[in-house]
């Protein structure tokens, strides 16, 4: 109980603290590697909740593929320096306002509405496996599987649209 | 599941699951359509949507549900598939001949057409929060890339950027809000989320927050004011053929969702979310008709007039908690959105027609109201269509517009927000002024305009305007049709 | 066992500072970048509904994968774009795309 406790503690001040490092690094870089150690943390809660099939998701396509990617548009683009915004001056004072409107908004929910989630005990183990999550999704969500696969194939359709190579036109 | 189960649903799910393999056919058949001759690949997308138009007309009636509970095939589902599929026809009938000219033209924006439509059947269809997610994504993401298909193009490029951003910030909120739900009710099926809620024994402040994240998350989709900002720049900038369908399938879907999770998983919560909804509505109409006056350019002012049909769409949904009026309101927002389909596709159609193109990676031109001026004298035809098409627009009869306006104002009459009501009428009066202005523009000025002959553009333009008019005759047995749709629980 | 309320805590900071990345940034990178903390957040509050609610059914963490995928389909169709936009102009800034414009 407590050990968890310290721990949840510990991830939790890493991943707000880096999650703010990504939000105020003045380098696209710095912001993506935040978001790498953010993702890597969370992961590391995703396990502490007992769900090792999400966390270990979470490392290879969160923090591995996608911030790949990230990370290699950025250099390809050479985009590294982030400016400093000027043009909408009001638009950061609506940006603080919103935000902290949100934390409060559920802050409030959390703690002062009486919470009347079921506070279940501890779960057999068993619960999260891959293979649970891949007997269900074959099952009862085969149609969301379906779909994604159709919607990764409209990705790369439309990743290879817009960026081919578009020969000269020649009107005819 | 297993592999015969797998073929059961499969096939009660046919016309998506027809039109989803034709557009991975197509994408293959694509490939060996000669540069100069992509026409082909358009007819052949457009046979595919006429084979699953008449699927889904030919199972009208048919209400189960299926993959355990995911998707629901009832009246509202066909209803609005006949929508989307119409302006699938429509939208390639505007694109056919405007991409050739614009020097765009490429296979693939028939194949990503066909997907987007694919997610909005579903999206339709969907009774799990999950598919309402996935389905939104589906048809979003080859919208994105159909706004950006004209680059190097400036504006394109912008609307794409624009779009992609939104769209993706609106489904971070849809997500929080489903993830509230889920964890408020321990599931994401509209039938348990329901069941739960009326059990008791759930947060409820958790399950209103989520609806109201849904409500943010569908509201960027079918642009209701404070959540339009991107609309007018989107709309303005995109190829016209892609925003006329945008306009029309995009919002459309997206009121399908909010319609089917509102009217079937939130009743309970209708206390807290009417008077948004009514806020919602009523800033909706205000804004988007008062900004649309200032416009001059056309692409632009229908952008705001589409801002302020979402408002008189979004009037429908006010009184969602009422069981007995739920099910006209739904009656009546179909209505509406298969009005504002026929008159959208008309108006565009003209709009695609006066544009002309500036030459490669510039802007276009031929948008400005100026351009309209005289058109009456020289195409009588299309400025006739596109009166009808304005007359409709502000609800003027003999218009299909008119009968819309109608059925809606008295639903939200009967179901006691006469104040909304008045709204609605005051902002089709001020509506009136710059919709009217268009047909001063191209009957009483002078001028040369400029205009494509092309068959397709003149056969859609007048083909719709022509539906406008009669249907509005024969809106009673349109109306019983969609009073059909209502939604229930399977 | 920590209380469900912590881990909702962190996922709703976790998504303000999504939201006011997204809402302060000028680049569409970090827009971008913001978007996905904003996702992760949302996962963040599926898998601990999962654990705390409905252990035995396994819905949450179906959730959580399919929002995986999406994310991935998202960024690739997001970062093509950034890159035609990029090839044109040399900035992805989005001063020139002011999102607020009247």
């Amino acid at each position: 109980m407590i050990p968890d406790m310290i721990l949840f503690i510990l991830l939790a001040i890493v991943a707000v603290t880096s999650a703010l490092g990504m939000l105020l690094s003045r380098s696209a870089v710095y912001s993506a590697l935040n978001l790498v150690l953010n993702f890597g943390t969370v992961a590391v809660l995703y396990l502490l909740l007992g769900a090792p099939f999400i966390a270990l998701a979470q490392i290879t396509v969160y923090a591995g593929a996608i911030m790949v990617l990230f990370l290699f548009v950025i250099m390809l683009l050479g985009v590294e320096q982030l400016r400093k915004g000027s043009a909408l001056p009001w638009q950061q004072t609506l940006a603080i306002i919103s935000g902290l409107l949100l934390l409060a908004l559920t802050a409030y929910v959390i703690f002062i509405r009486p919470m009347t989630l079921p506070q279940v005990s501890p779960t057999q183990l068993g619960f999260g496996t891959p293979g649970a999550i891949g007997e269900i999704l074959f099952n009862k969500y085969l149609l969301p599987f379906e779909v994604t696969s159709v919607l990764l194939l409209v990705a790369m359709i439309g990743a290879i649209v817009l960026t081919g190579k578009r020969e000269p036109k020649t009107k005819t | 599941m297993s592999l015969n189960d797998l073929l059961v649903n499969l096939n009660l799910i046919m016309p998506i699951t027809i039109l989803t393999a034709w557009a991975c056919v197509l994408l293959l058949v694509d490939l060996f359509i000669p540069k100069e001759r992509k026409g082909i690949t358009a007819l052949l997308a457009a046979l595919g949507l006429l084979v699953a138009l008449a699927l889904v007309i030919s199972r009208a009636g048919v209400a189960t549900s299926a993959f355990n509970g995911m998707i629901m095939i009832d009246g509202f589902a066909t209803f609005m598939s006949v929508i989307f599929l119409f302006s699938g026809l429509a939208g390639i009938a505007v694109a056919y001949d405007y991409l050739i000219r614009s020097g765009i033209e490429r296979g693939e924006y028939y194949v990503l057409l066909l997907f987007s439509i694919v997610g909005m059947m579903l999206m339709a269809a969907a009774a799990d929060l999950i598919m309402v997610f996935l389905a939104l994504e589906l048809l979003s993401i080859p919208l994105y890339v159909l706004a950006g298909i004209a680059v190097p193009r400036p504006d394109s490029e912008e609307a794409a950027l624009k779009y992609f951003l939104l769209g993706a910030f609106a489904s971070g909120f849809f997500l929080y809000g489903t993830a509230l739900v889920y964890g408020a009710t321990g599931s994401t099926a509209l039938t348990e989320i329901v069941s739960a809620t009326t059990s008791g024994g759930v947060n409820l402040s958790f399950l209103v927050i989520g609806a109201g994240l849904i409500l943010v998350g569908l509201g960027f989709k079918v642009a209701v004011v404070p959540f339009h900002m991107w609309t007018p720049d989107v709309y303005q900038g995109a190829p016209s053929s892609v925003t006329a369908f945008m306009a029309v399938g995009a919002k459309a879907a997206g009121f399908a969702a909010l319609l089917r999770i509102f009217v079937l998983a939130f009743p309970p919560l209708a206390m807290d979310l009417t008077p948004v909804l009514w806020a919602l509505a009523a800033f909706t109409m205000i804004i988007g008709n008062v900004i649309a006056i200032a416009q001059r350019n056309i692409k632009r002012m229908l952008a705001y007039s589409s801002i302020a049909h979402a408002g008189y769409i979004m009037m429908a949904l006010v009184p969602y908690g009422q069981g007995n009026v739920a099910a006209d309101t739904v009656a009546s927002a179909l209505f509406y959105l298969l009005a504002y389909m026929l008159t959208s596709f008309a108006a565009w159609a003209v709009v695609i027609a006066l544009e002309h193109n500036m030459g490669e990676g510039r802007d276009t031109d031929g948008l400005s109201l100026e351009d309209y001026s005289g058109l009456g004298q020289k195409q009588p035809a299309l400025a006739a269509a596109m009166t009808v098409a304005m007359l409709s627009f502000i609800g003027i009869p003999p218009t299909l517009g008119f009968v819309g306006k109608f059925y809606l104002l008295r639903t939200v009459i009967e179901g006691g927000f006469p104040g909304l009501a008045l709204i609605g009428l005051l902002t089709s009066l001020v509506s009136a002024y710059y919709y009217l202005r268009v047909v001063v523009y191209m009957y009483m000025r002078d001028g040369e305009p400029v205009v494509r002959r092309e068959p397709w553009l003149y056969f859609t333009a007048l083909a719709t305007a022509v539906g406008v008019v009669v249907l509005s005759i024969f809106s009673e047995p349109l109306f019983n049709w969609a009073s059909q749709a209502v939604l229930k629980l399977i | 066992m920590i209380p469900i309320s912590y881990y909702l805590i962190f996922a709703a900071a976790l998504f303000c500072i999504g939201l006011f990345g997204v809402l302060a940034r000028r680049n569409a990178i970090a827009i971008l970048m913001g978007i996905e903390l904003m996702l992760n957040a949302v996962n963040v509050n599926l898998i601990s509904f999962w654990r705390y609610a409905t252990p035995e059914k396994i819905n949450g963490q179906v959730f959580a994968v399919i929002v995986f995928a999406v994310a991935a389909a998202e960024v690739a169709v997001g970062l093509a774009i950034f890159i035609s936009v990029y090839r044109r102009r040399g900035t992805v800034s989005a001063d020139e795309i002011d999102l607020l414009k009247w």
